[in-house]
């Protein structure tokens, strides 16, 4: 992976610890804890993508972009995925993949937040990847590696990662006569499917028999994508209808429901980060306005009510940040505690983003309200990933089962 | 390769096993005085590896203490009784290593570390809080000519011992013991006049880290200087002082004609600020970066009071038993990552966050406790006035730590003034338009 490190502008500084720390840990850090500063490779990836998404993403174009027909940017997905090589992250070099983990992973979802970037990064790169990888799907991963498939898990974005058996709304239809041995058909719809728009290849969680994962050709005369007037036109959402498309199974039973349930997981974990680059971005804008910003003969930044205002937001995000590290180090590891983990993360930054956009909107004033200011694209954006993959609520109520923390009524 | 260690090769935490193992063999603890243990043990360069050669330590890295004390620790030596004395090793060892001399090094970091000399620290006054710069204790050299450099009997002003006009004039009290503190001290010393307050450990401490205004004509953080101020001086007065919570964990201390020998002054006159930002600094780090297992804080005994007493839990209070526990753990892991941020030679800002979060957490988690303990809410442990020696958050009721906690939003910075840190110091905002610092320091209005 190529890693341009031209990248020191005072502006870059300025964006948060992340993006210049180095990582001299020791490799063992104590209290049972993982490493949860970013690596020099780390900050070297981020370099390269924030280099990319600055030059071909800059949010004039990104707001341009929601009012055309083509929501997905994909000559900027496809040098992110197959260029940069952020589409092979998590798949073994063997399969030609990098060979990386959820931390590096990680690292590109906080800069798609940050730039708010029209690509199906999460969708792709890591909820259909980590599906295909739990089902040990080789062809579709070699394909996903190199960045000719783009490929999209068919569950509602609003989904939660409970892990409670198959999310299916499509059902195994009847083979009809003529169709080869091995290939299924499926009929039924999925509403609000994420990244989905720009996919090639749609993983379909499909009841009947077998109940399991199913790989549909999207090109499929069968298959019927209708976009949704989404909250966040920068990930544009549709709703899927199958109408007896062919079908190739790639995994049933309890190992489908393995699958899908890691990758939603996954998900959750990458859009924590995602949410992470987001706030980290938004604090950044305001931080920079309220510098410029003048009122009474004075920056208005200089006022206390507004400084501890973002002094709270810096702290959130601070705390957000040690969540979201803890999360990917947890997956890449695979470790016991990666529930916990994931369920902290999401919930940390998902009210941390939330947060830094309202605060974005509200400390820039009337120029924060107007359709040509980017906040509002942050505004959504935080909003939506805070309702997909499970809500702060959701996850800190999951807690009452994984930290041992029951209800009334329970023991 | 600090071949001044006297450590076989290259430093490493096999290295410095060896060279405790070679100590032990030496000293047993068993056989020996604690004291004269915990005495060999710093002249060994064990006591804190960080500390320079020849003052207890090595020179090494901080990181690697943790392997001597586990070594210690395991041969089952004694300790200095760190609880004891926390500002003496968080605050005071680091500004005399920082800014003390040779001379003073050599002097106080041994009885330091080995608890013979407890410290306490003198900065806050009932007119000084937040903005300590602006302290008011008055502090006159008094180079043995006499009456010339002295305040007494300058205009013979009355003032109580309480006062805060901040002048330092002498009371007419006052200068009997003055006269009486003529011949100590030696040729070149101070005088100083002045209220403290919120001091911990004064009444057992033999040294203050003090800051006083030494040029009131100059504004306000150019007049300060910094001194070890020897608390067994006749011009020293502790009392006891009441919170809250109805102990006294804390002092005030009047300094009425209290006597300090230059040679006690840390750093030079003038720089007491510079010194003293040292000092806070050190006091910020040591109340956020503490590492601690998964409910190893406040949320432990709210947890387990949780998981014992099914009957008080509430759908209201539930909701808030998992958003406290959630917040917990992650301050927890930001904690850690400050840690780690510390260990690996960049130290983040974020440990001006970790006391913000600290606090807040403490008092939320508490008041949740408060209220989960219903009627038990209603009673509280003992109103008696005390004096203890150290403060835990354990082993007492929650209407103790819901009480206590009120004042970790105030002490060591109050939450107010950490998010002006934050909001200048790290995102670079503006200061507000300030009145108070171009301005001799007499005229301001107070």
């Amino acid at each position: 992976m190529s890693a341009p490190t031209q990248h020191t502008s005072a502006q870059d500084k300025a964006a948060g610890d992340a993006a210049v720390e180095n990582n001299q840990a020791p490799s063992t850090p104590s209290g049972g804890l993982p490493d949860l500063l970013y690596s020099e490779a780390e900050s070297e990836l981020r370099s390269a993508v924030r280099s990319l998404l600055r030059e071909r993403c800059g949010w004039p174009e990104v707001l341009a972009r929601t009012e055309t027909s083509e929501p997905y940017d994909t000559a900027l997905w496809q040098a992110l995925a197959a260029d940069l090589g952020c589409a092979g992250l998590l798949i073994p070099e063997s399969h030609g993949g990098a060979g990386a983990s959820y931390r590096e992973a990680a690292v590109v979802a906080e800069e798609a937040g940050r730039a708010v970037a029209p690509v199906p990064y999460l969708g792709s790169a890591v909820v259909a990847t980590a599906a295909a990888l739990a089902a040990g799907d080789t062809g579709l991963l070699t394909g996903l590696a190199a960045g000719t498939v783009t490929a999209a898990l068919t569950v509602p974005f609003a989904s939660k990662p409970s892990g409670g058996g198959l999310p299916a709304t499509v059902r195994v239809a009847a083979p009809r006569p003529g169709d080869p041995a091995g290939q299924a058909r499926l009929t039924g719809t999925v509403t609000g499917v994420a990244d989905a728009l720009p996919a090639s290849v749609l993983l379909v969680p499909a009841d009947g028999v077998p109940a399991g994962l199913y790989a549909v050709d999207a090109s499929e005369s069968g298959v019927t994508r209708t976009p949704v007037v989404s909250l966040d036109a920068t990930r544009q959402l549709c709703d899927l209808a199958l109408d007896g498309v062919p079908a190739r199974p790639v995994v049933s039973g309890p190992d489908a429901e393995r699958a899908t349930a890691a990758a939603l997981t996954a998900g959750a974990a990458m859009l924590a980060a995602e949410q992470l680059g987001l706030a980290d971005r938004c604090l950044e804008m305001t931080v920079s306005y309220l510098k410029e910003r003048y009122q009474f003969a004075r920056p208005v930044g200089s006022f206390q009510a507004l400084k501890h205002r973002l002094a709270d937001l810096w702290v959130a995000i601070s705390q957000a940040r040690a969540a979201a590290r803890y999360a990917a180090a947890c997956l890449a590891t695979d470790d016991a505690d990666a529930p916990v983990a994931v369920a902290l993360a999401k919930a940390a930054c998902g009210d941390a983003a939330a947060l830094a956009a309202q605060e974005c909107v509200q400390l820039h004033g009337g120029i924060g309200f107007t359709w040509e200011h980017p906040a509002h694209l942050y505004l959504k954006r935080a909003k939506s990933t805070s309702i997909a993959f499970g809500t702060p609520d959701w996850h800190r109520a999951s807690l009452a089962g994984l930290a041992r923390l029951p209800g009334p009524g329970a023991r | 390769m600090l071949t001044d260690t006297g450590l076989p090769g290259p430093v490493s935490a096999e290295g410095l096993r060896q060279r405790v193992g070679e100590f032990l063999a030496g000293h047993d603890p068993a056989a020996m005085p604690r004291l004269e243990f915990l005495r060999a043990r710093f002249d060994g360069g064990l006591a804190a590896v960080h500390y320079p050669p020849g003052l207890g330590g090595l020179g090494l890295p901080r990181a690697l203490q943790g392997v001597v004390d586990a070594e210690f620790a395991a041969a089952g030596a004694p300790t200095n009784s760190p609880e004891r004395i926390g500002i003496g090793l968080g605050m005071a060892a680091p500004t005399i290593l920082a800014f003390g001399s040779d001379e003073q090094k050599a002097r106080w970091l041994r009885p330091l570390w080995t608890g013979e000399e407890v410290w306490c620290q003198l900065f806050s006054e009932p007119g000084a809080g937040s903005d300590l710069a602006g302290l008011a204790t008055r502090a006159v050299r008094d180079g043995g000519d006499g009456a010339s450099q002295s305040p007494a009997g300058q205009d013979g002003a009355s003032q109580s011992p309480a006062g805060q006009d901040g002048t330092g004039q002498a009371t007419a009290a006052r200068g009997g013991a003055e006269q009486a503190g003529a011949a100590r001290g030696g040729a070149d010393r101070w005088v100083v006049n002045g209220q403290k307050v919120w001091t911990s450990m004064a009444h057992e401490a033999r040294w203050g880290l003090l800051v006083a205004r030494t040029d009131p004509d100059v504004p306000k953080h150019a007049g300060l200087t910094y001194f070890a101020c020897d608390m067994t001086d006749p011009g020293v007065e502790v009392r006891p002082l009441r919170q809250l919570t109805g102990e006294a964990e804390f002092n005030e201390v009047f300094l009425t004609g209290a006597v300090i020998p230059d040679r006690d002054r840390i750093g030079a006159v003038g720089e007491g600020w510079r010194v003293a930002q040292g000092t806070l600094m050190n006091e910020r780090v040591s109340i956020g970066g503490t590492a601690v297992p998964r409910e190893g804080g406040m949320i432990g005994p709210a947890a387990a009071t949780w998981r014992e007493h099914a009957e008080l839990r509430t759908p209201g209070l539930h909701d808030r038993m998992l958003r406290l526990w959630a917040d917990a753990e992650v301050a927890r892991l930001a904690s850690e990552r400050l840690r780690q941020q510390l260990a690996a030679g960049h130290p983040g800002p974020e440990g001006s966050a970790a006391k913000l979060v600290f606090a807040r957490l403490n008092q939320e988690i508490t008041s949740f406790e408060v209220e989960l303990a219903g009627a038990g809410g209603l009673r509280y442990e003992d109103w008696t006035m005390r004096r203890p020696g150290s403060v835990s958050f354990y082993g007492r009721d929650a209407g103790y730590r819901y009480l206590r906690a009120r004042g970790n939003s105030i002490e060591g910075g109050t939450s107010e003034i950490l998010r002006n840190i934050i909001a200048e110091r790290v995102l670079g905002l503006p200061t507000e338009p300030r009145a108070d610092t171009r301005v001799p320091w007499k005229d301001l209005p107070r």
